[in-house]
């Protein structure tokens, strides 16, 4: 498996290749990525027929049983393909929602990161939030406004969020202005919060949560159905459209060098396409009989999914958080504090009030991961987010965040996390046991983040 | 030769400064008038560079005042003494080596549109003007200041500082890491420069440079001022004598 996952795609580019990149101006590492991710999709959709077909031939001539030739059947690529289970939208629709709540908190880890700290208590903080939002909506609030109140989940997630930036701003305050390295407080924090979950409501399981908060959380219900996906695309593809344009003139109006017009229809075509792909997966999930009977709705109805709630959360939080790196004055600090610390100190920036805001930050994406991580399992635990932490930093550093500070980005740690959990839902898909995955999720970790070191050295 | 008459543009007035019981300035008085350079010399650890960052707000002195055209002023931080249009390049140069020439040129002052976001392209655009004519050969603007040369690095240093109108300008060893062709560049901005009336400090332990660029120079031995001579009318000899030795020539005021 692990040969199958992280970038291949970074043969030296000759000729048209070049031209094309360097014309698009796409990034070649993001390109990377894709490549890796789709490697990694196709690994696990293909493993059970190449599986099959090695355990026939096995078979075979080991005279277990059963002919060369029915071995050599199972090669057949509509046989290897028809049994994958990955590629299909039920698995890519399921694997979107699993990857929200870490993608949410991994677009706060990479600005931790640039500016040379890290955070490890997300996990902690997400599972102490979690039991707050869970006491707060199921013991707390129902007393004063009556069971299934319209206002619960709003009153909830408010708090969920607030408490998480509290915590954040807290741990922010010990790092910044009283010198604590970051390591040593966050690792402090990790045992800390999840201690208090635990006391917070002594080891009890709160169940279930408001009606309404829970569709936060996704599910048939929690997703905005085909109409509504067909409106998200029609507005991505108009974003998508506008930006391409906007580009265009804000270049033209500066007298820049402008791309070339097959460079930028190319890209509107990708990205155009892409929206549409997405579209199409999600709108391809119907909802299960079940359901169906639930709504009580004949069982040859058709309803699709369409996107889940928790999916255009992390996509607005993506967003939000792109537009805050590359368009506000707050991003370009936290890159210039990453870079050097002592110049941003030199230019007026206040680079201890920076270092707080950050992690409070950061903690209220905890906090807001929380309410998708207990929305969806429909529970608070104290053992809610066990480990988050490590997949979050992970998912940070596979989309190219350094650990040494200054570099990093947005959409490479979406695709960072997208990357940790279509490893984690594809082993248990094909069946390997938590201590494979483990490993396999170790040593992508390690290997990912050399490839890029070399990629980068010979990007310079 | 600056007449010095009237009030200085700026004025150290006793300051001093100690880090952990050691005095790194120790009540020293310097002043700066409008069209003139001059030159800080002195030792590695002589305090100059010390000094200079209680005026471009790196440091707090712990004792002493700070007067610009007369007037006390507080100056607690870097931006601070930017509001006083006090501008510094310092010897490390002070860029954040993984952003572009704009955002370092920028930093801190970002240009934003009206809808309060930063205006990349302005920024672009406005620092293509300046490097036209600090460095006319300058043309990786979008590239990270880590991949240009020493000289470019300098000049990106330089254009922040002269963009922003200043009108008291610091520079720590500006020509350490420069050739000679840049080592002249930066001669020739700090003539016209000095013509468009700003005061500039110069710290600068090359003698050449200091007798051709200052027209006065004060000296610092072990954190106090060994004197402040007019360069023209003194011989490096008796410069170097005041830096190595702490001797104040006779003739010197």
């Amino acid at each position: 498996m692990t040969d199958t996952t992280v970038k291949t795609a970074k043969e030296p580019q000759t000729g048209a290749i070049t031209r094309f990149l360097r014309a698009t101006e796409i990034d070649t590492r993001l390109l990377g990525m894709f490549g890796a991710l789709l490697l990694i999709w196709l690994g696990f959709h293909l493993y059970p027929g190449m599986r099959d077909f090695v355990q026939a031939f096995w078979a075979a001539i080991t005279g277990g049983g059963g002919s060369m030739g029915d071995a050599f059947a199972m090669l057949n690529p509509l046989t290897i393909w028809s049994k994958g289970s990955f590629l299909t939208a039920q698995n890519l629709w399921f694997l979107s929602v699993q990857s929200a709540s870490i993608g949410i908190m991994a677009t706060g880890m990479v600005l931790v990161i640039i500016t040379r700290n890290i955070d490890l208590s997300v996990g902690a903080i997400l599972g102490v939030t979690g039991m707050v939002m869970g006491l707060f909506q199921v013991e707390f609030l129902p007393q004063y406004l009556g069971l299934g109140h319209p206002m619960i989940w709003v009153l909830t997630v408010i708090l969920g969020i607030s408490v998480g930036a509290s915590i954040g701003a807290f741990q922010g305050s010990l790092i910044a202005y009283r010198g604590i390295p970051s390591f040593i407080v966050t690792l402090g924090g990790l045992l800390i919060w999840r201690g208090f979950a635990f006391l917070s409501a002594n080891g009890r399981t709160i169940s279930p949560v408001d009606s309404t908060f829970q569709l936060l959380g996704g599910g048939p219900y929690g997703a905005v159905g085909a109409v509504g996906s067909y409106i998200v695309g029609a507005i991505a593809i108009a974003a998508i459209l506008f930006l391409i344009w906007s580009g265009r003139q804000a270049r033209k109006r500066h007298d820049f060098p402008l791309r070339p017009m097959w460079a930028e229809v190319t890209m509107a075509v990708l990205g155009c396409g892409l929206v549409v792909g997405a579209v199409m997966v999600v709108n391809g999930y119907p909802w299960p009989r079940g359901i169906l009977r639930q709504q009580n709705l004949p069982e040859d109805t058709y309803v699709s999914h369409g996107f889940a709630i928790p999916v255009l959360i992390m996509v607005a939080v993506a967003i939000g958080m792109t537009i805050l790196m590359n368009r506000t004055r707050f991003g370009r600090y936290v890159f210039a504090i990453g870079g050097n610390p002592e110049a941003a100190a030199l230019s007026g920036i206040n680079v201890k009030w920076m270092t707080l805001k950050i992690f409070a930050l950061m903690g209220a994406l905890a906090g807001l991961s929380a309410v998708i991580a207990s929305a969806r399992l429909n529970s608070a635990t104290n053992a809610l987010g066990l480990l988050d932490e490590l997949y979050v930093i992970a998912a940070a550093v596979i989309g190219g965040t350094s650990l040494a500070g200054g570099v990093g980005t947005i959409y490479g740690a979406i695709l960072g996390a997208y990357v940790m959990q279509s490893l984690k839902s594809g082993m248990v898909l094909i069946g390997f046991d938590t201590a494979v995955q483990q490993i396999v999720v170790g040593t992508v970790l390690v290997l990912a983040v050399y490839l890029d070191n070399v990629y980068r050295r010979r990007a310079k | 030769m600056t007449t010095n008459k009237g009030t200085p543009l700026v004025e150290l007035r006793d300051i001093s400064i100690s880090f952990g019981g050691i005095k790194a300035v120790d009540h020293v008085t310097v002043d700066l008038y409008p069209g003139e350079v001059v030159g800080l010399l002195g030792h590695n650890g002589a305090g100059k560079s010390t000094l200079i960052k209680c005026l471009s707000g790196a440091y707090q002195a712990d004792a002493g005042q700070i007067l610009i055209n007369g007037q006390p002023v507080e100056i607690n931080n870097p931006r601070d003494a930017r509001t006083h249009n006090i501008e510094t390049i310092y010897q490390t140069l002070a860029l954040a080596d993984n952003l572009d020439a704009a955002s370092n040129l920028f930093l801190g002052r970002e240009l934003v549109s009206s809808t309060g976001f930063v205006d990349d392209s302005r920024m672009e655009a406005e620092t293509r003007k300046i490097m036209a004519r600090l460095n006319p050969n300058f043309r990786k603007f979008n590239v990270p200041v880590s991949a240009l040369s020493g000289g470019q690095r300098q000049s990106v240093a330089i254009a922040r500082a002269v963009y922003f109108n200043a009108k008291i300008l610091i520079m720590d060893e500006p020509t350490a890491a420069l050739g000679p062709h840049e080592t002249q560049m930066v001669a020739e901005l700090i003539e016209e420069l000095k013509k468009q009336g700003l005061g500039i400090f110069l710290i600068e332990h090359d003698i050449h440079n200091v007798m051709k660029l200052c027209d006065r120079a004060s000296v610092m031995k072990n954190g106090q001022l060994v004197g402040t001579v007019n360069v023209n009318e003194v011989t490096d000899e008796d410069i170097l004598g005041m830096i190595i030795l702490g001797k104040t020539p006779e003739k010197a005021a």
